[in-house]
């Protein structure tokens, strides 16, 4: 199981902050271009959030998830 | 000193805080603050989110890296979330040093850093309604000089 957060705009583009997710032998990459093909508003909020795995800045999204990662989706930060 | 906190914050106490050690000659004190125009908009009052656990984790790394760069002797960030209203305190970042090189440039070090890479996201209420406030371009260019 993957656990995935939303924030900020993403979250409320998509109307949820937390989905869980069976398949945990995907990529981010595969787990965003899953996730985007839920719908439009989907690939408008997916399509350039930044991303971070277990609160951890993503660099490679080709990186794999294992069951138990959390995969948060945001967009930019703007705090300060 | 990391905190993130719905509650404000005394600037004097933190202050006392950067002032503890005899050796500190020169403090830099930053406070952000909710002004009624951003991006073209009046604005009325600000919601703040965050994502607990990572932006601690954020802070303190900005605050480890500054703290390896400049002879510091104390750091202290705090970052308000929640509901802020119009001239309320957002963010206190203060340093304090022997010499005040180090403590002026660790503060806008953190400062900079605070605003690329920690995960707070501010929604502005405005005259017109609600808006999520967009990154600009001058606080990425800022990270270049460091």
């Amino acid at each position: 199981m993957i656990t995935v957060r939303f924030f900020a705009s993403t979250r409320e583009l998509l109307g949820t902050d937390l989905l869980e997710i069976e398949d945990a032998s995907l990529s981010v990459a595969g787990l965003r271009a899953k996730l985007i093909s839920h719908g439009a508003n989907w690939e408008r909020g997916l399509a350039n959030s930044l991303v971070a795995v277990n609160q951890v800045m993503v660099a490679d999204e080709q990186q794999t998830l294992i069951a138990g990662d959390e995969v948060a989706f945001f967009p930019p930060v703007t705090g300060g | 000193m990391i905190c993130v906190q719905v509650e404000d914050f005394d600037v004097g106490k933190l202050y006392d805080k950067l002032c503890r050690s005899s050796d500190v000659g020169g403090v830099v004190t930053f406070v952000g603050r909710v002004r009624d125009f951003n991006q073209g908009h009046d604005v009325t009052g600000l919601y703040l989110e965050h994502y607990p656990g990572m932006t601690e984790s954020a802070l303190e790394e900005i605050a480890h890296q500054a703290k390896a760069r400049w002879p510091l002797s104390e750091l202290i960030i705090v970052h308000r979330v929640g509901e802020l209203s119009l001239t309320e305190q957002i963010v206190f970042v203060g340093a304090s040093s022997a010499h005040r090189e180090a403590a002026f440039s660790a503060c806008q070090f953190v400062m900079d850093f605070l605003k690329n890479r920690a995960p707070f996201w501010k929604k502005e209420c405005t005259t017109t309604g609600q808006r999520w406030v967009e990154a600009e371009q001058k606080d990425a260019d800022a990270l270049k000089r460091w």
